[in-house]
């Protein structure tokens, strides 16, 4: 028993801590959830830089609540989704204006966002801002009102995610053929973005801005790793990343560490064994002599994921477009 | 042959003009495609080929000229569903992306669906079908990424294919692939054509192969040189090729456009 069963019974008592926990879950299953669409759009970038803008918005709900009482009763961090949504937009368009540098778009508008938020934090001295809460995360002070708005954003999020499921899936993969089947592209990639800045904000009290693109993107790495479907791979997303909340809690519960980090720290120590045991597989598969040619179909009706990269490409000999196998045999051996 | 071109009339552009910036790319270009046709559409690279197919695909914004699908003008054209597009970033796309040749090939739906409604069993079986018809029922439950090209391009053809288009656009879809798949790739259009009666655009920059198989042949070059059978396409072949590829150039060169020998006149082989 030990940790866990003091563990356990600290939840019974400590209300505190059960809304840790819940809130923690809530972010460990939204978060991945984005997070799966955001790294096969190759938007991972793009969801840092909406949370550093995000922390703006929250200092700006702080200053607005201070100088006007009747303001604050609005949370500050519909300040910070309202901010993130804006920066979302501007990205978009920056993206535009500077075609042939559109990765510009990113730390033009992040360095603003910071730029902005240590001017308003500034402004807001002698205003209670828990600063470093804000940066890293306090998910100790979460109170059963942020647990119900969080799970109140969080039922958004899945919502939508489950109505536009196909069009962003299809978006996603191929946006020239979604856009020639009358896929609304414009309305849901401002859809999308907007998803992003929500899962954020439930995200932020978790893990604090610093963080939340840990908690969007880590679990996701780990999964791509191992997932040969869209599904799988949303699965086991969640799969990991509520794992490392729940092992990170504890961890930071049993020896006093930080909960923000130590959540990610359990994220990242996944991807790490996810990829040393691809490893370990490839190179017992090559001592075996297992990389010989096997006919097409044989994996048919397994749709659990197989890290079976290696084998893949010889079997199809493939020729023209560059097949994914040498980079991630490359990758692999890196490890080494 | 002369039959053909009393059937509908599946898509009409008019004088098309379009420019990037200041750059001209297409001057008045008028294309027709009628129920079951087979068209080539030939061109150097850089000709203004794609360019024409993203405005009749509604991608880029008609700037001069008019596209009518169906009888429909584009602008209030809603039913996409009736066109499978294949893009010629269909060899190109993201080979590590996690889906299924059964998730892929469920995207083609999407129209058909339209938002909000899922796919059901009848969809799983129309999936099913339209990997039938291109022979890759098989491989349903693989990793996209794990396939060969010739089979990645029957798995995006299949995705044009699920929603029981009319017209059927293929964008390069030979390169990249590997000759013994480029045979079969024709088979599957002749098949096509036989079984469903589907009309048929296809873009290519390899002269010879489209002149045999097709029906039609459009030739372009930022202007349409040619639009005609292909019968009459090869009778004339070395004098349109000369107009639109430039004189001295050799027939199956994958050559850029030659600026200086745009002089020839417009051609109109039709009957």
């Amino acid at each position: 028993m030990g940790v866990l069963g003091e563990m356990v019974a600290a939840f019974w008592t400590y209300p505190f801590l059960r809304h840790a926990l819940l809130a923690g879950l809530i972010a460990g299953f939204v978060a991945p959830l984005i997070g799966a669409f955001v790294v096969v759009r190759r938007l991972s970038i793009i969801a840092d830089a909406l949370a550093h803008v995000m922390l703006a918005g929250v200092a700006l709900g702080y200053l607005l609540g201070a100088t006007y009482p009747a303001l604050s009763r609005f949370p500050v961090v519909g300040y910070g989704t309202a901010v993130a949504l804006i920066a979302a937009l501007l990205i978009e368009r920056l993206r535009t204006t500077y075609r042939s540098y559109s990765e510009l778009a990113i730390p033009i508008i992040m360095s603003t966002g910071i730029g902005l938020s240590i001017v308003l934090i500034g402004l807001a001295r002698g205003i209670n801002v828990d600063l470093i809460g804000l940066l890293f995360g306090n998910i100790l002070s979460v109170t059963a009102g942020d647990v119900l708005r969080i799970a109140a954003l969080a039922l958004v999020v899945v919502g939508t995610v489950a109505l536009f499921y196909k069009e962003l899936l299809f978006l996603s993969f191929d946006e020239e053929a979604a856009r020639v089947s009358g896929v609304p592209h414009r309305a849901l990639n401002f859809i999308f973005s907007a998803l992003i800045a929500l899962v954020i904000s439930v995200a932020m009290q978790v893990v604090g801005t610093l963080l939340i693109s840990a908690l969007i993107t880590l679990p996701v790495a780990a999964a791509l790793r191992l997932a040969k479907s869209f599904r799988v791979l949303m699965l086991l997303s969640i799969v990991f990343a509520e794992t490392s909340v729940l092992v990170g809690l504890t961890a930071s519960y049993a020896f006093d560490l930080a909960t923000g980090g130590s959540i990610v720290l359990v994220a990242a120590g996944i991807l790490l064994a996810v990829l040393a045991a691809e490893r370990l597989r490839l190179g017992h598969r090559r001592r075996a002599g297992a990389l010989r040619r096997r006919p097409i179909g044989v994996e048919r009706g397994s749709a659990s994921a197989r890290p079976d990269e290696a084998g893949r490409s010889e079997e199809c000999g493939r020729s023209a477009p560059p097949s994914p196998a040498p980079a991630k045999r490359i990758s692999a051996q890196r490890l080494r | 042959m002369g039959a053909l071109f009393e059937k509908e009339r599946v898509l009409e552009a008019e004088n098309i003009t379009f420019r990037y910036e200041a750059e001209p790319v297409l001057n008045h270009v008028s294309l027709t495609l009628h129920r079951g046709e087979l068209l080539g559409l030939v061109g150097p690279n850089g000709s203004g080929k794609s360019t024409l197919l993203k405005i009749i695909l509604g991608l880029l914004p008609l700037q001069e000229g008019s596209v009518r699908w169906f009888g429909t003008p584009i602008e209030r054209f809603r039913d996409w569903g009736r066109i499978g597009y294949v893009s010629q970033k269909a060899a190109s796309f993201n080979t590590g992306f996690p889906a299924t040749v059964e998730e892929v090939v469920r995207m083609g739906l999407t129209a058909r669906l339209g938002l909000f409604r899922r796919p059901g069993r009848r969809e799983a079986e129309k999936v099913l079908e339209a990997l039938d018809f291109v022979g890759m029922a098989d491989v349903r439950h693989r990793h996209i990424g794990a396939l060969s090209g010739g089979q990645q391009q029957r798995v995006f053809i299949a995705r044009a294919l699920v929603g029981d288009p009319d017209v059927l656009i293929l964008d390069e879809p030979t390169v990249g692939v590997d000759a013994r798949s480029e045979e079969r790739f024709y088979a599957l259009l002749e098949k096509l054509h036989r079984e469903r009666d589907l009309s048929i655009i296809l873009v290519s920059h390899d002269l010879g192969v489209v002149s045999e198989k097709m029906d039609t042949i459009a030739c372009l070059n930022h202007e349409l040189f040619y639009h005609g059978s292909a019968a009459g396409f090869r009778a004339e072949r070395e004098a349109i090729v000369g107009r639109t590829y430039g004189h001295g150039m050799a027939i199956l060169s994958h050559g850029h456009a030659s600026e200086a020998l745009r002089a020839g006149a417009r051609e109109e082989g039709r009957a």
